[in-house]
């Protein structure tokens, strides 16, 4: 199993320096000069001699495959640069605004777990009932609903009209409730989704049938036999769909003025900082490899198929 | 698989309804400059924050512009991008695709690759860093949406390259001589059509909403110009006092999406097409 | 012949209609037979003449919102059609054991075949873990599973087909239930574990005296082990008798037919006037 561990640990590499490729790349894609932007940003008039410095200074003008490798190195020791807004190195910056981006977001998970794993569950084994046809509407309307609308909604109902929680901002738990709400509705959807499906086809196996002949009791085979083997795929879902999270987090942080790392990329985005927007950028692609790595993992502990294939027994 | 009017679905009338309010909706969104009652851009400060009246049917906003013009306007904008975005990314994907398909070998497989990747990875995310590249604008945002959803056809015209290459029946055809264009008429466009259907319609549902989402934030249409995200950014001052400033461009944003979304679903169940989550 | 309590399983007038988009559909009607302890019922047909159907309405598994089941099922005196969901769980597995075809996708994939095992037991006993395993392991051996301590630990996934079909038998006959019933138990299985699986069942009926209502539609298998046979057509049974009288003189124009789409395996006519 630790073989397993080490081989998608070494498959993710090569894609980590494909991202980290594209975002040295987007430099140069971008009509925005950094030595110029920095000099603007610093004030300082850019003429064409200070110019050149800074560009000799970023490394500008050498071969991008030394740019590359020079990211590459600086990346690795968590060095993304200098914020042409505030001057001061990136990674600062990020990790300042990071953590309550990680509050929002976990509040978010745990309301779309509790939420969906009893919701998805039971409305596929009470099929056609009533909790069944609201989890279906539930996700359906939850994946077409705009997060930054349902934000708004949310907002005008319970803040301005029942006035029970703030409308943005952070500091208290009801601060956190809207918003991770709204974060976690088209999570929901999803999930509730997957799971109902799973358990509609894991309803229909032979294993179930055997066991009700075997006499165990229906809640037992529901909870610990179907339950077990269909959350599966759910919790695949969970990894894929950190993207979805990290972009409702965009989003969310914007309706709520909510001070995360998201909000912080949209500012970057207005204000071309470039190095804000790739060290964002290269995150998200770290974050989302890593999760894909440790649902794969959380996977094998639930399904012992997966890394046990070949205990096969004659 | 979807809600709980399932019944419906098996009744079929799903399809014909959506296609009608879309229908409808394309016909405002040509028509608009018609159909408007005023000038969607007119500020007029003395007419603001107005509730609903003959002159101004949905009352005025906090400009004292008319509601309804620019709510109708913005079926213009929202579906006029959508369509551009769906077209070009089709064409884009159609070439790279089938060039990917037809070729083969390590430049299918780079090029496969490079588009799994890019699906894999949540769009919104990819769409804001191409702007933060380009810059904030409207062309920029429709450029950045472009660049992204071009894989999505290429994945499934190289897919469908691969398979018709393999086909019997186009050997069968060539041999019996039937001409390239009675080919392409009789086997390739009825098997291609029903996925390439189902991914316009979710796509278009998903770029208005990226639209959508991009001008909320700012970043993609600027203003004057009425677009239903735009407005919600802007109505979001006035939630206290005026909601409905955010409420029906909110609304216009769902209906259109679940129109789609809906019509969508309903073909995929219809022609057993698989979509992407 | 006997009193009523000889009859361990008697099935009258057993009728099972199920809803469909069109009206009622009925899928088995006028179905009646006994079972006495020790005693090994033949149920041949084709598929869909309702073998499943009458099992399933035995262990009242069918799905009550869709079908309706009429007639009396009664078990050991006991009626059966009808009987509370929670009574009725508590004679599946113990009273009445169901062995299913396909012994690879019976068990839950994720679980181990000992826990699996051993759940089943303490579901119908207030033994703990320990003494459940004793057991679990002692019906295995009478099955003649290798290292049953060990094999305890494996996932359903890792073992053979023949294996995992001997385990079936070894939890159906563990809590020495009064009927097995046998759902095609061979079907899926090399002639080898086949015969292996007979020689079991005709072991736990004479030692333990359960009766085996053994479905198949294998005419071989049912000539070997069955006393009274009986065969369904179209949701019917269209002839009952011992098997001896049924193989030899069969009465009914469909038995006949089966029967005759035997390869016969010997010839009665000298070869050479066959060239």
């Amino acid at each position: 199993m630790g073989n397993y561990i080490l081989k998608r640990i070494m498959s993710i590499i090569p894609v980590f320096l494909l991202a980290a490729l594209l975002t040295t790349g987007m430099i140069h894609l971008s009509p925005v000069d950094p030595a110029e932007a920095y000099l603007t940003a610093a004030h300082i008039q850019p003429t064409d001699e200070i110019l050149a410095q800074k560009r000799h200074e970023f490394g500008l003008d050498q071969p991008f495959f030394i740019q590359y490798v020079n990211s590459i190195m600086k990346i690795c020791q968590l060095d993304f640069g200098i914020s042409y807004v505030s001057n001061k190195p990136v990674w600062n910056e990020v990790i300042y605004r990071i953590p309550a981006t990680v509050q929002l977001a976990i509040a978010s998970i745990l309301i779309a777990v509790f939420v969906s794993v009893p919701l998805g569950f039971l409305a596929g084994v009470k099929k056609g009932s009533v909790i069944d046809h609201f989890s279906r509407l539930l996700s359906f309307f939850g994946a077409s609903i705009p997060t930054f609308w349902l934000g708004y909604i949310l907002v005008f109902f319970f803040s301005v009209k029942l006035n029970l929680f703030p409308v943005e901002g952070i500091g208290t738990w009801q601060h956190l409730v809207l918003p991770s709400i709204t974060l976690a509705l088209p999570l929901i959807a999803m999930y509730t989704r997957l799971l109902r499906a799973s358990v509609l086809e894991n309803l229909q196996q032979p294993y179930v049938l055997f066991a009700r002949t075997r006499g165990l009791k229906e809640k037992t085979i529901m909870t610990k036999h179907v339950l077990r083997i269909a959350i599966s795929p759910m919790i695949t879902g969970l990894g894929m769909n950190l993207g979805k999270l990290l972009t409702g987090t965009i989003i969310v942080e914007s309706v709520f003025s909510w001070p995360g790392f998201g909000r912080y990329f949209i500012e970057a985005i207005f204000n071309r900082d470039i190095p804000v927007i790739q060290c964002y950028v290269l995150i998200a692609a770290s974050l989302f490899i890593l999760s894909n790595l440790i649902v794969d993992i959380v996977q094998m502990y639930i399904d012992p198929r997966i890394s046990r294939k070949e205990g096969q027994h004659r | 698989m979807i809600t709980s009017i399932r019944t419906i679905f098996k009744s079929q009338k799903v399809i014909p309804i959506c296609s009608i309010i879309l229908g409808i909706l394309f016909i405002i969104a040509i028509l608009a400059p018609w159909i408007t009652p005023n000038d969607p851009i007119a500020v007029n400060l003395a007419y603001k924050l107005q509730p609903p009246s003959w002159d101004f049917p949905l009352g005025t906003d906090h400009l004292g512009r008319c509601n309804l013009s620019r709510i109708l306007y913005g079926a213009r904008i929202s579906l006029g991008f959508a369509i551009l975005i769906f077209i070009s990314s089709l064409a884009i994907g159609l070439i790279i695709g089938t060039f990917s398909g037809y070729k083969g070998g390590w430049i299918d497989h780079i090029l496969m690759r490079f588009c799994d990747g890019v699906m894999a990875f949540p769009s919104l995310i990819l769409v804001l860093g191409l702007v933060g590249i380009f810059g904030p604008g409207l062309s920029q945002v429709i450029l950045a949406l472009m660049l992204v959803q071009w894989v999505y056809y290429a994945r499934m015209f190289r897919g469908m390259v691969l398979s018709l290459k393999e086909q019997n029946f186009i050997s069968a055809a060539k041999i019996s001589g039937s001409s390239q264009w009675k080919i392409i008429k009789n086997h390739i466009i009825p098997n291609v059509l029903p996925p390439l259907v189902v991914m316009g319609t979710l796509e278009m549902g998903w770029a208005i909403m990226d639209i959508s989402a991009m001008s909320f934030l700012g970043l993609g249409v600027q203003s004057p110009t009425p677009e239903w995200g735009a407005m919600i950014h802007e109505g979001k001052s006035y939630i206290r006092t005026n909601p409905e400033l955010m409420l029906y461009p909110g609304l216009s944003i769902m209906l259109v999406i679940v129109t789609f979304n809906l019509l969508g679903e309903a073909l995929s169940e219809r022609y057993g097409v698989k979509r992407r989550f | 012949m006997g009193t009523e309590e000889s009859k361990v399983l008697q099935v009258r007038d057993l009728r099972v209609q199920i809803k469909t988009k069109n009206g009622v559909a009925t899928l088995v009607q006028d179905i009646n037979f006994e079972l006495k302890p020790g005693e090994i019922l033949g149920l041949i047909g084709e598929s869909g003449c309702g073998k499943t159907v009458t099992s399933m309405s035995i262990l009242q598994l069918l799905n009550r919102k869709e079908t309706t089941i009429e007639g009396s099922i009664t078990l050991k005196g006991q009626e059966l059609n009808g009987l509370a969901e929670k009574e009725m769980r508590k004679i599946r597995g113990k009273d009445i054991a169901f062995i299913m075809q396909n012994p690879m996708n019976a068990f839950t994939p994720v679980f181990t075949i000992g826990h699996q095992f051993i759940e089943t037991i303490r579901s119908h006993t207030h033994w703990n873990k320990k003494q459940a395993t004793e057991l679990a392991v002692e019906s295995m051996k009478q099955v003649n599973l290798p290292d049953p301590d060990k094999l305890l630990k494996y996932y359903p996934f890792q073992l053979s087909g023949g294996m995992l079909q001997r385990l079936m038998i070894a939890i159906a006959a563990s809590l020495h239930p009064a009927i097995i019933i046998a759902d095609e138990p061979t079907t899926a299985l090399d002639v080898n574990n086949q015969k292996n699986v007979l020689h079991h069942l005709d072991r736990i009926r004479s030692e333990y005296g359960s009766a085996i209502l053994l479905i198949s539609h294998d005419l071989g298998v049912i000539s070997e082990m069955a006393d009274e046979v009986a065969v369904m057509q179209h949701g019917k049974i269209v002839e009952k008798a011992g098997v001896f009288q049924l193989f030899d003189s069969p009465t009914h124009e469909y038995t006949k037919k089966l029967l005759n789409a035997r390869p016969a395996l010997y010839l009665e006519e000298p070869v050479i006037n066959l060239i």
